[in-house]
């Protein structure tokens, strides 16, 4: 029973969400949202057990002392501190939680990581366009071509017509992989929701 | 007169909404998609009696159990990241498949198996394919329910995090199976940095040329929805994958009719490719 519910239920409300895309009668669309507001209803309580996670993962190293038991104690008070401090003051303009925490301390910190993108490229894209097979050369030459046309002097004063090259091989080339991909893609996601609908997929739900 | 014409408009309209409950232009996809449902059950069914299904290797899938005997070897852990999705995303629930594989291949060398986790919801569906991952390999003892971690929603706070696990730990292989945004990079390098063997699957296409430019071997797109039924070899699960090929075959085919009809100027394939 400990399989066979969950597999019903996935099996009930995948079927319906598979015909509520081919039916649009009121009653089947009304339906199909209030699923989708109990799905995300249900997505939120798992906030409880992210935070039981948190504490039991890191609280035992703390107690422990376990290596680098220091940032584990900054993470969990940290997240005790923003926790406390969201739920006293609440999530309005001006409180400490929006002008401090979030603006002058989880805002920046996100647009660091985010920036760190900018090095990782480089570096991704330096060992990517290292030539060692006939591929890697292809790749190469290619990237340049783009990277060559995006540069206003070169369609400017060395060929006019250099972005056309450069919007065929993004238009044509470019766009045939990517769709083949995304074919492929699309038809093994439809499997692997057949799969798991029908019960034919049930390993992640655990044992017997 | 006119009062005549208004209801009988109104009969007309009411009559029209009764009678069109099903998405005549979305007619084609369910022609496909019942087409997909009907192959899924003849070759699960021919699988079932017995009948081989042959597939191409795939070099990603072979390098993960190759990847975890050399951890092994080196007494380090692996990390396996489930990508940043929720578990409403079908690549998620095609990455726990796969966790609960790598989760009886480690228990099987003895490799510590760390699982970051970006979805709180996440954690019980990651314990239980760990657990029975482990309990498959006749080692349930070996389960550390410590090692399966929520780190943050967030995804750049995630990366941040994983990025830490992966230079205090050095993984000797990292695992990322799932759906990505941009930090994949950001794990990817790191992951590179510290010369651990690099596995992806996904079928975020955006993200895909990060991931085959940083990984030593990729899952891509429909790779990765293989992949659990390739490692288990399971002949029901083989059939949806022959099932796949096939409806994929057709497409081809038809795509390859339909352009050859659009160059002539007959547009009549490409009208049934259209979804509204």
């Amino acid at each position: 029973m400990r399989r066979e519910i969950p597999i019903a239920i996935t099996f009930i409300f995948g079927i319906f969400m598979i015909l509520q895309y081919f039916v649009q009668h009121p009653v089947v669309s009304f339906l199909a949202s209030r699923f989708q507001r109990w799905a995300i209803i249900v997505l939120s309580f798992a906030y409880v057990l992210g935070v039981s996670n948190i504490l039991r993962v890191n609280g035992s190293k703390i107690l422990r002392r376990e290596k680098d038991w220091g940032y584990k104690l900054v993470l969990v008070l940290a997240l005790l501190a923003t926790l406390v401090i969201g739920l006293v003051q609440g999530l309005s303009k001006g409180t400490f939680f929006i002008d401090r925490i979030y603006m002058k301390m989880y805002m920046p910190m996100m647009a660091t990581m985010y920036a760190s993108l900018a090095f990782f490229i480089a570096s991704a894209a330096f060992r990517s366009f290292r030539i060692r097979t006939w591929q890697t050369g292809f790749l190469a030459v290619t990237a340049l071509i783009v990277m060559v046309g995006r540069i206003p002097l070169v369609y400017n004063f060395v060929w006019t017509r250099y972005p056309d090259l450069v919007e065929w091989i993004m238009n044509v080339p470019n766009v045939v992989a990517y769709r083949a991909i995304l074919i492929g893609a699309a038809l093994g996601a439809i499997a692997t929701g057949l799969r798991v609908i029908f019960g034919i997929e049930r390993s992640y739900l655990g044992g017997e | 007169m006119g009062k005549q014409l208004l209801v009988n408009s109104d009969a007309k309209q009411s009559k029209g909404t009764d009678a069109e409950w099903i998405h005549w232009e979305r007619f084609n996809v369910l022609v496909i998609v019942g087409i997909f449902f009907v192959f899924v059950i003849l070759l699960t069914n021919w699988a079932k009696r017995g009948k081989e299904l042959r597939m191409r290797e795939i070099a990603g899938i072979q390098a993960m159990g190759k990847a975890i005997e050399q951890a092994s070897r080196e007494g380090k852990p692996v990390v396996y990241v489930p990508g940043v999705f929720d578990v409403d995303n079908i690549q998620t629930i095609a990455s726990m498949a796969i966790l609960v594989h790598v989760a009886k291949k480690a228990a099987e060398n003895n490799v510590r198996l760390i699982v970051p986790l970006n979805r709180a919801f996440l954690i019980p569906l990651a314990e239980e394919s760990v657990k029975k991952g482990m309990d498959e390999a006749g080692k349930l003892d070996a389960y550390d329910p410590d090692n399966i971690r929520y780190l943050s929603d967030d995804q750049f706070a995630y990366a941040a995090a994983v990025d830490g696990i992966m230079l205090r730990e050095e993984p000797a292989a990292s695992f990322y199976l799932g759906g990505f945004g941009a930090e994949a990079l950001i794990l990817a390098e790191i992951g590179h940095s510290v010369g651990a063997v690099q596995i992806a699957g996904t079928a975020e296409t955006q993200q895909l040329p990060f991931i085959v430019a940083t990984c030593d071997h990729t899952l891509i797109g429909e790779e990765f929805y293989a992949a659990s039924a390739y490692i288990s070899k399971d002949s029901k699960l083989l059939g949806t994958l022959k099932a796949a090929d096939i409806v994929k075959a057709t497409i081809i085919v038809l795509l390859g009719v339909g352009s050859i009809l659009e160059f002539f100027g007959i547009p009549t394939i490409s009208g049934w490719f259209l979804v509204r």
